[in-house]
């Protein structure tokens, strides 16, 4: 069985599926978050009962942070249901913006977006928290009310996006009817070169096999170039594959991915025990399509508008201007995302207005506490005249509500280290969004135009 | 459900995502809530540009808050994007009853089933989204699994297991009645 095979077989207490079998899957965690958590909550009272009681209060986790820093009412409001429901559920992980459990959050658009409005429970990004929160175990089923929940293949999970409705019935139940999917494998050889980053390899990638070139498959990560990869590499690589269709990506564990777990899970005190599920031998593991790529021949590689399939080498765009640059996002959010963006903006000013959203507070810690060359990467990127806030959320990444940080609120050409870039993604409906990784964005971000990072780069 | 739904169609192309579906900023609103399911309906296909659909789904600007388009005809990758289950509420609650596409994003093409809004009907060949135009008017007829139009007949995919399933109202009340989950709570 491929991996895909094996984790679902285990869930669903089989010794043995094959694609296309529908099968009852146990869940170990359904994930949540403020913009489909009062939807959820609201099916599963309508369902089962106002007085029901969820299947298991350790294995959900809510984390606002879609609409947050907002002054939008209705959007607060929603932060304030999933609140009452933690509360009259007694579950113990929801990492609420504020820290009085009686309070409601209302966001003060007079303080301004750059400076922290949250307390010390808040998360940010529910898919960059979910692992650094130690949530993530190798093994594992997990659902989640948003489309990148596949973020999480990264760690050897079965990790899928699913809906409102099947959210609560997961809420009453636990189990969701799943049908396997075929699995589609790419075995990644080499190590990526100088300039050239994990964004780049699955902006290739969904290049390669189309926007929906992977749908209702799961994409399997597999060779020495997929090893070669750290964590949050292998989490921009696995959070894409909603970007071709798939219903998941997955990686297999190895030392690295124990060293970032057992760490989390360690500070966190979550549940420790887990079990991975190791691939079978080559000739047990059937593939419906099955590709080799050679990192050390990718170059930074862009996803034009109107869809994250539609790709293009960034030296071929140049005469591409762009209005504005964004870092942000699960996928180009964090701290090696920052680092990556700092080494080429160091010492130099960005020529459009450019906005820097870390995913989560720990980020936020992270940037002011990691230097190069003497400065701290949160200073190089402000010296450098990134609008840089504390604020970790999905801010613009999805446009949201007007008032949004960093949303394009008329029409205009954006270069972006997020992940989707359907018309409309990131606010005005008539504006056009590229994906980056971060190395281009910055490099664009210097000169107005789409850049290949290398020549910024030793 | 009748066995044919007749009336103009709305004609979309490729990668219609659920942002172009129901834009990010409606998403505060609770499917859930009468008044806010009522809302989401309105602003249906919405985030479509303009520039690319000048015939608005719902004419806003007139007032409408429903859609004269029971049936929508899309190319590849319907709902494609982010797993809001608004998307297939909001055109549910539009008045859109069916939907022909080439395919589908597959959390949308579930949503559909799991809510029961909307019938995703798949087309057996592409090309029907280039010939047809918004305001045609056509048949799509359940039993013989094909939509009649000015350009012709086409074959449907057969909706399967999934037709039960949203004839019910959606997989909570198609669970109930056949004893998957306890009857009623
Ligand atoms: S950062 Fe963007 S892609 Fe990630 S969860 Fe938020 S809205 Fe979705």
């Amino acid at each position: 069985m491929t991996l895909t095979e094996k984790l679902l077989a285990r869930a669903s207490g089989k010794a043995f599926v094959r694609p296309g079998d529908n099968v009852w899957v146990n869940a170990d965690t359904l994930l949540t978050h403020d913009v489909c958590g009062p939807g959820t909550i609201g099916v599963f009272k309508r369902e089962f009962g106002q007085n029901a009681k969820v299947w298991d209060r350790k294995r959900i986790v809510i984390i606002p942070d879609h609409y947050i820093f907002t002054a939008d009412s209705l959007s607060n409001r929603n932060v304030d249901i999933l609140r009452a429901f933690v509360k009259e559920q007694d579950l113990p992980y929801f990492y609420d913006v504020i820290d009085d459990p009686e309070g409601h959050w209302v966001f003060d658009a007079a303080k301004g977006q750059l400076k922290r409005q949250y307390g010390s429970s808040y998360a940010g990004v529910c898919h960059t928290a979910l692992p650094e929160k130690g949530h993530a175990r190798p093994g594992e089923i997990l659902f989640g009310t948003d489309s990148h929940t596949c973020m999480a293949g990264a760690f050897n999970m079965f990790a899928t996006g699913i809906g409102n409705t099947d959210a609560a019935f997961v809420v009453g139940t636990g189990k969701l009817l799943l049908k396997v999917p075929q699995t589609m494998r790419f075995f990644l050889e080499g190590e990526l070169p100088v300039g050239v980053m994990a964004k780049d390899i699955i902006l290739h990638v969904i290049g390669d096999i189309g926007f929906d070139g992977a749908t209702y498959r799961a994409m399997q990560w597999d060779g020495p170039g997929a090893f070669s990869l750290n964590m949050d590499d292998r989490m921009t690589v696995a959070n894409m594959a909603i970007e071709a269709g798939a219903k998941n990506g997955v990686f297999a564990a190895d030392q690295k991915t124990f060293d970032y777990v057992d760490a989390r899970i360690k500070r966190n005190g979550t549940r420790s025990e887990y079990t991975p599920v190791d691939p079978d031998p080559e000739s047990e593991q059937s593939f419906v399509f099955d590709k080799k790529y050679d990192l050390s021949k990718l170059e930074p590689t862009v996803a034009q508008h109107p869809d994250p399939g539609n790709r293009a080498l960034a030296k071929a765009l140049d005469k591409v201007k762009v209005d504005r640059a964004y870092i942000g996002s699960c996928t180009g959010g964090k701290t090696s995302d920052f680092i990556a963006f700092a080494h080429v903006v160091k010492g130099k000013k960005v020529a459009v207005d450019t906005f820097g959203v870390p995913a989560t507070p720990l980020v936020v810690e992270e940037l002011r506490s990691t230097s190069i060359g003497g400065d701290s990467v949160w200073s190089i990127l402000e010296n450098s005249g990134v609008l840089l806030t504390e604020n970790a959320s999905c801010a613009a990444c999805l446009g949201g509500p007007v008032d949004t940080f960093g949303r394009m609120n008329k029409p205009m050409v954006c270069i972006s280290a997020t992940n989707r870039n359907f018309p409309g993604r990131m606010g005005h409906k008539e504006s056009k969004v590229y994906l980056a990784s971060p190395y281009t964005v910055a490099a664009s971000a210097l000169t107005g135009h789409i850049t290949d990072p290398r020549e910024y780069l030793s | 459900m009748a066995s044919i739904i007749s009336g103009p169609v709305y004609v979309v192309q490729n990668n219609i995502d659920t942002d172009q579906i129901i834009p990010a900023q409606y998403l505060q609103l609770i499917p859930t809530i009468p008044e806010e399911y009522n809302k989401l309906g309105s602003y249906a296909m919405v985030g479509l540009p303009e520039s690319l659909y000048p015939t608005r789904f719902i004419d806003l600007e007139k007032g409408e808050s429903k859609t004269p388009y029971k049936i929508m005809v899309a190319a590849r990758n319907f709902g494609c994007g982010s797993s809001r289950e608004h998307a297939p509420i909001a055109l549910g609650a539009s008045g859109c009853e069916v939907i022909v596409a080439e395919s589908y994003a597959r959390i949308f093409f579930r949503n559909c089933i799991a809510t029961g809004e909307v019938f995703p009907y798949e087309l057996s060949a592409p090309g029907l989204s280039q010939v047809l135009k918004t305001g045609d008017y056509v048949e799509v007829d359940f039993d013989k699994d094909e939509i009649r139009t000015p350009h012709g007949t086409f074959k449907l995919n057969p909706l399967g297991e999934v037709k039960p399933v949203i004839d019910a109202g959606g997989i909570f009340n198609f669970a109930r009645q056949n004893g998957l989950i306890p009857a009623s709570s």
